[in-house]
């Protein structure tokens, strides 16, 4: 298949990987930030193919992991009302919330469907004028400039029937988080498809700050392998700059239209993240003048969720400071049939990417 | 009496628990339900095998008896119908018994305000392929039920088979040493119903692998082979069965992920989802394990038919220690993972 299979010969991958292990002297801790990536490394089994001193965390980049759990909690309230239809990616459908997950809030009659794009929700709305269509606005830059052009849609077309439950958050500002916060990250392989919306500017003012190396990173084997390789370069070196070897889908500027999309849609406020905290400026909301279509003002706001008491470790997880395996619940009373928390749930959650592909 | 007041009471504890979509799956929520409730309730040594249907001694000669339901929406999709499906699925479980399809039931439960002339298509494509199967249509049931309480229309068959090969078929007869092949590429019919009822559109367009697999069968039976399982791949597609034959056997499954077979219109597809085509549904493939001297024999016999000419061989059991029962796929890149059965079923990713 074009654009894939090139991007997983295995000669080329066992090239890339034979240099990385010529190229390293001393031991490298990085982090892929991006679920995807997390998921292409176990799939692929890329750890076998580094030198045992590359270690390698699994960073927050995966949507359906830090998604607060008073938002799940209110994802189902929405949910179980009569009127509503709610539509959802698939994967946010298992997260597990206070009590229960999507899943189990269809099976007890909420009207709760699967869609691949927002646009397929604001469809359902137009189709259904009599009913009310909540879409879960979930993910990173990248899913943000679809939901918010569906917003926009549903605004000019007067589509009075659908909102979103916007639980948006923004890589960058997670990223700082995690080098403020004393995990031991000496390079990034940064999430490639964000970038395609961001570009990287952000990356310039993180590395003036933290000195840290910032490779742009896709998803493929080779992709992967050669991000890792040009860490390890500038580890080697010393030096700390971006770097873009996704070039054929990332452009330093991003795209300018997805971005005033989003400017025009949302505003930047802060958000919890599931296991992390708060991090201050780090997510979307809607703006203001498009709140006719925000669930919240429709439905009521989130309210604030009680301490997880469930064990689950995934914050720390998620931060790079807990490998999934050392996580005592892990494989014992976390698994994927009855996860603790997100990380166990999205294929591209560290933990069950660790539980299906066993190192 | 005292026989069925011996037998254990159903240990299923969550009294509110309700039944998820996933319970019908074809994964390891599935496999749950069948152990903890199923099972249970009627435990005898025919059940226990967990065969896709029973066989049943009667003098010299055995037959061979399954239950199969279609509940597919939508009812029609590239590449066949619920009809096409309710015959084939329901042939193919007695010929993974390595039995002669030979007469089965059909049970239809319709809903009111279904349009007879639609009914009419189904019947018809039923009649095709139970000619195409060599089976016969000998009984059945009808039923209506209010608007609203069931999707258009269900369908149930079973069937009856004849056994007349000596051979022992069965999830729990895989050895050590034996080697496994399949009978075609992986996916289509799981793609191909879903673009149907997602309104994804692919080019060239896909249509379901949905046949009747006895003719193939036959030939490996035959031609005299050991043949020591048969599984068809349907829900939860090749990673399902093979976790249960594995587990079954008490053996580890090594495959080579270059051998197996995925076409580029299901590659994409699933590339894009965010599916594994491992686990997407099949409807006319299945897999055979036979000792590893006898599939080059076995491929040859299986290429002369139209449902085994792209066979391949995709991997090997090897001896496992107690309760490692698994399967492991080894990736062009040298490396290996497991192949664990899914929850429930295959949900797309966001990104």
């Amino acid at each position: 298949m074009r654009f894939v299979d090139e991007f997983r010969d295995p000669d080329i991958a066992k090239r890339i990987a034979a240099r990385i292990h010529r190229t390293l002297t001393r031991p490298l801790t990085l982090m892929e930030v991006c679920g995807g990536q997390t998921h292409s490394i176990v799939r692929f089994g890329l750890q076998e193919l580094l030198p045992d001193t590359i270690h390698l965390l699994h960073g927050p980049g995966c949507p359906v992991c830090v998604t607060p759990v008073e938002l799940i909690d209110k994802a189902m309230e929405i949910a179980r009302r009569p009127e509503v239809v709610f539509c959802s990616f698939g994967d946010m459908l298992r997260v597990p919330g206070t009590r229960g997950d999507l899943l189990s809030a269809k099976s007890a009659g909420a009207d709760v469907r699967v869609v691949y794009s927002p646009m397929d929700a604001l469809k359902t709305a137009r189709e259904n004028p009599s009913r009310e269509i909540v879409f879960f606005a979930v993910g990173f830059e990248t899913t943000a400039p679809a939901n918010a052009m569906a917003v926009l849609q549903a605004h000019t077309g007067q589509v009075n029937n659908f909102s979103v439950l916007v639980a948006h958050v923004l890589v960058p500002p997670a990223m700082e988080t995690i080098l403020r916060g004393g995990t031991r990250v000496e390079a990034f392989l940064a999430a490639g498809h964000a970038c395609t919306v961001t570009g990287f500017a952000d990356y310039e003012r993180m590395i003036a700050q933290y000195r840290v190396p910032i490779v742009i990173t896709g998803f493929e084997p080779t992709d992967i392998l050669q991000g890792i390789l040009l860490c390890v370069r500038q580890h080697e070196n010393g030096e700390a700059r971006v770097e873009n070897p996704y070039a054929r889908a990332v452009r330093p500027p991003g795209n300018p239209l997805a971005q005033e999309l989003c400017r025009e849609v949302f505003r930047v406020v802060d958000r919890n993240w599931r296991g992390i905290g708060a991090i201050p400026q780090s997510g979307f909301a809607l703006q203001p003048r498009y709140a006719r279509h925000d669930a919240e003002q429709r439905f009521g706001g989130v309210m604030d969720t009680p301490r997880d008491t469930s064990g689950c470790l995934s914050g720390l997880v998620l931060q790079g400071r807990l490998r999934p395996v050392d996580c005592p619940a892990f494989g014992k009373r976390c698994t994927p049939q009855h996860p603790l928390g997100a990380t166990m749930v999205s294929p591209e959650g560290a933990c069950a990417a660790y539980y299906r592909y066993p190192p | 009496m005292n026989d069925f007041l011996s037998i254990c009471p159903i240990p299923f504890s969550d009294a509110d628990e309700c039944i998820q979509l996933a319970h019908g799956g074809g994964g390891r929520k599935m496999q749950d339900l069948l152990r903890n409730l199923i099972l249970p309730a009627f435990e005898n040594p025919f059940l226990r095998t967990q065969h896709d249907g029973a066989v049943l001694g009667a003098g010299n000669s055995s037959i061979a008896f399954t239950t199969d339901s279609f509940v597919v929406r939508p009812l029609f999709f590239p590449g066949g119908d619920i009809g096409t499906l309710a015959i084939n699925g329901t042939v193919n479980d007695l010929a993974m018994c390595g039995a002669r399809p030979r007469w089965l039931s059909a049970g239809l439960i319709l809903e009111e305000g279904f349009p007879v002339g639609t009914l009419r298509r189904v019947l018809d494509s039923m009649r095709e392929a139970a000619h195409r199967a060599g089976v016969q249509l000998v009984t059945g049931d009808t039923k209506v039920v209010d608007r609203g309480k069931c999707d258009g229309l269900f369908i149930n068959t079973a069937g009856i088979g004849t056994i007349t090969h000596p051979v022992s078929i069965g999830p729990g007869r895989v050895e050590p040493g034996d080697a496994l092949l399949i009978n075609g590429d992986l996916g289509r019919h799981g793609i191909a119903v879903m673009s149907a009822r997602e309104g994804l559109e692919f080019e060239p367009p896909l249509t379901s692998d949905c046949a009747p697999v006895w003719e193939p069968v036959q030939a490996l039976l035959d031609a005299g082979l050991e043949v020591h399982c048969l599984r068809d791949l349907t829900r939860g597609g090749l990673v399902s069965a093979l976790n249960e034959i594995a587990s079954a056997s008490g053996v580890e499954i090594r495959l080579e992920e270059n051998t197996i077979p995925v076409c580029q219109a299901v590659r994409g597809a699933c590339e894009l989802l965010g599916l594994d085509p491992l686990s997407v549904a099949n409807e006319g493939r299945f897999v055979a394990v036979l000792p590893e001297h006898q599939i080059p024999e076995a491929l040859s016999v299986l290429h002369a038919h139209r449902h085994g000419k792209n066979a391949v061989r995709i991997g090997r059991a090897c001896s496992a220690s107690p309760g490692q029962a698994r399967v492991t796929l080894r990736s062009p890149l040298g490396t290996t993972r497991l192949l664990d059965m899914l929850s429930g079923e295959q949900l797309p990713r966001i990104c």
